[in-house]
């Protein structure tokens, strides 16, 4: 490792004569230091060996892969790949139900904690404001798998008990998770089930941050409330708010390939089959390797176009930016 | 404390009985699950189960408890996650601790690196390919390597160690102390709260997942618990388990229900101990962002 980082410093060094003093210099600092660079070097090969490496087989995108020939030798075909997506109309299809579901996944998963934040903030009472949290915390810590199959066991026609409540009001039982105009609004409501209570984690923490005497003051000047919230409160939460909103918009690609997974089955892939389980399933399980890479592709190049993007919007108009 | 005013009554009764109602919500599936898992069949199949066992019996939890594979589902997920929280904390105060060292140089480019992995995502197929190449695939190593170091994690950790104290470091220095010495004896010792609060975001991560397993794994005898559980609740697996094992009082879905509360009960078991760790946690994960 110490050779390594010497040859890469000396092809950038200066003048040929001042040279061998400043690659001495280097060398001494190697050698007395090696036990810090040893100890960052095994994070640094996890790091390329698994998420930097890998952007050299994203050139299967423009061949025809097959393991036999492997990268190296497999015929290029350039864009035919990308060219063969746009055509496809599944996956204009596959395309919309990847934007649909993220976008209501902004829409319902970002403000519910900051409501509810504001109103966990208001319980004066300490054991029930804890009681309540720890109730709230809790479906972070299940997996989807869990989280799935309560979901399924609710829903069920025979024994849920949604269709059970439908029941007493006459209602013919739903098999809701057979139907595709159902699926989303499932997907939507498990999710905040599960991250609502876990995301007022940071609201709370940047509440608990602002300085009571602006509140104390404004009640002198005669502030209501509602003026507290509008003109203290929210100002005060603007920096984290605008933090967790450009996270989510950087991770809208992702929608979560475990929780979609688990609920997924063909009478739902219409309305619910997204680009990451295409993926999966075209891909890894189907063997169209070189098609499916293209698709992964086009799906980071978006998610790093939003990243960027929302992070640059965000640095002009309020200054945070997340990186 | 000031005297509320009539508006601020009906808010503050209102905001009580909706916090009640949304704790409640929370709790409800887990209970309706736990009562028909207690329930028989055919009680369950006349929807007669809210929130207490109907015709209370044992045999589904037979069913789950007496299922060999569970229990080897069981066990991979054990070994995976303690070998896999071992070797992730190492790694990741290793150098976590090195990246807030003086002496070492090109930190910017370090971290440069750990961003940009952050914001570019690999697709699915060039990293089945590494993870092929690297003779990993139906291995537990391929559920444990490539979520080695978090860069999130990474990051919080890094945060952790700024704020130790520099002067004890540099004592140990004048005392000769190696680096890993260092690391070891002063700086492990003095983060102990940080590094279990890390060390279960990486445990709760191993122990819930299942995205590597599925990419990577195809052998059924190496299926960690959740990829068993996902199939005996979306397939036919619980079919199977009836008729192998099966008595009148049982139905596919308490046998799912009783699946799903053996799989959730360890993480209830210690959710009150790691509760406050993890709040810490996020909270700093928040602040450094």
């Amino acid at each position: 490792m110490a050779e390594l980082t010497d040859i890469q410093l000396t092809r950038s060094s200066p003048p040929a004569e001042a040279r061998p003093i400043a690659d001495e210099k280097k060398r001494h600092h190697l050698v007395k230091n090696w036990q810090i660079y040893s100890m960052v070097a095994p994070g640094i090969v996890f790091f390329l060996l698994f998420k930097v490496f890998p952007m050299l087989g994203i050139v299967i995108a423009f061949q025809n892969y097959n393991y036999y020939e492997g990268i190296l030798h497999s015929p290029f075909v350039g864009f035919a790949h990308f060219k063969e997506l746009f055509e496809y109309p599944e996956f204009a299809r596959i395309f919309k139900n990847t934007m649909i579901i993220s976008f209501y996944q902004l829409i319902f998963e970002f403000p519910t904690p900051i409501l509810l934040a504001l109103l966990l903030n208001e319980v004066g009472h300490s054991f029930l404001k804890r009681t309540f949290q720890t109730l709230m915390y809790l479906p972070h810590f299940l997996s989807w798998v869990i989280v799935g199959g309560l979901t399924i066991s609710l829903l069920s026609p025979s024994t849920g008990f949604v269709n059970e409540v439908l029941g007493w009001f006459g209602r013919e039982p739903i098999s809701f998770m057979q139907e595709s105009s159902y699926f989303r609004s499932i997907i939507i409501t498990s999710g905040v089930w599960k991250e609502v209570g876990w995301g007022t984690i940071v609201f709370l923490a940047a509440l608990a941050g602002i300085n009571p005497e602006m509140y104390e003051s404004a009640q002198v000047d005669g502030a209501g409330k509602l003026r507290q919230l509008v003109s203290i409160t929210l100002p005060s939460l603007l920096p984290t708010i605008m933090v967790v909103l450009l996270l989510k918009i950087g991770s809208m690609m992702d929608l979560g390939f475990e929780h979609i997974y688990m609920l997924l089955n063909p009478l739902v892939y219409d309305t619910g089959e997204v680009l990451d389980t295409f993926i999966y399933r075209l891909g890894l399980l189907g063997g169209q390797l070189s098609y499916t890479t293209a698709i992964g592709l086009f799906k980071s190049v978006i998610g790093l176009v939003l990243v960027v993007g929302a992070n640059q919007l965000s640095k002009r108009t309020t200054g945070n930016s997340i990186y | 404390m000031i005297r509320a005013s009539a508006p601020r009554k009906w808010f503050i009764g209102f905001n009580y009985a909706f916090l009640t109602l949304v704790s409640l919500t929370m709790l409800f599936p887990f209970l309706n699950v736990l009562a028909g898992s207690f329930s028989s069949g055919t009680a369950l199949l006349r929807g007669e189960v809210d929130l207490l066992p109907v015709g209370f019996n044992l045999d589904n939890y037979r069913a789950v408890m007496t299922d060999p594979a569970i229990w080897r589902s069981f066990g991979v997920t054990v070994y995976v996650t303690s070998i896999g929280t071992a070797l992730s904390l190492i790694f990741t105060s290793l150098m976590a601790y090195a990246l807030t060292r003086e002496e070492l140089r090109g930190k910017r480019w370090i971290m440069m690196l750990i961003v940009f992995t952050m914001i570019f995502q690999i697709p699915l197929i060039p990293n089945f390919l590494l993870i092929k190449g690297l003779g990993l695939l139906n291995t537990l190593w391929s559920i444990i390597l490539p979520t080695l170091i978090s860069s999130y994690n990474l990051i919080i950790m890094i945060a952790f160690f700024r704020n130790l104290e520099e002067g004890v470091i540099e004592a140990a220095k004048i005392d000769g102390s190696s680096e890993y010495g260092i690391w070891w004896r002063i700086v492990l010792p003095v983060s102990i709260p940080s590094l279990s609060t890390i060390g279960l975001f990486y445990a709760v991560s191993l122990w819930n997942g299942y995205y590597n397993a599925i990419m990577f794994i195809q052998d059924s005898k190496l299926y960690p618990l959740q990829v068993k559980v996902r199939q005996l609740l979306t397939g036919s697996d619980a079919d199977e388990l009836m008729r192998t094992a099966g008595t009148a009082l049982q139905s596919m879905e308490g046998i799912r229900m009783a699946t799903i509360i053996f799989t959730t009960l360890p993480i209830l078991l210690i959710y009150p101990l790691i509760q406050k760790h993890f709040v810490k946690g996020s909270m700093l994960g928040a602040v450094k962002g």
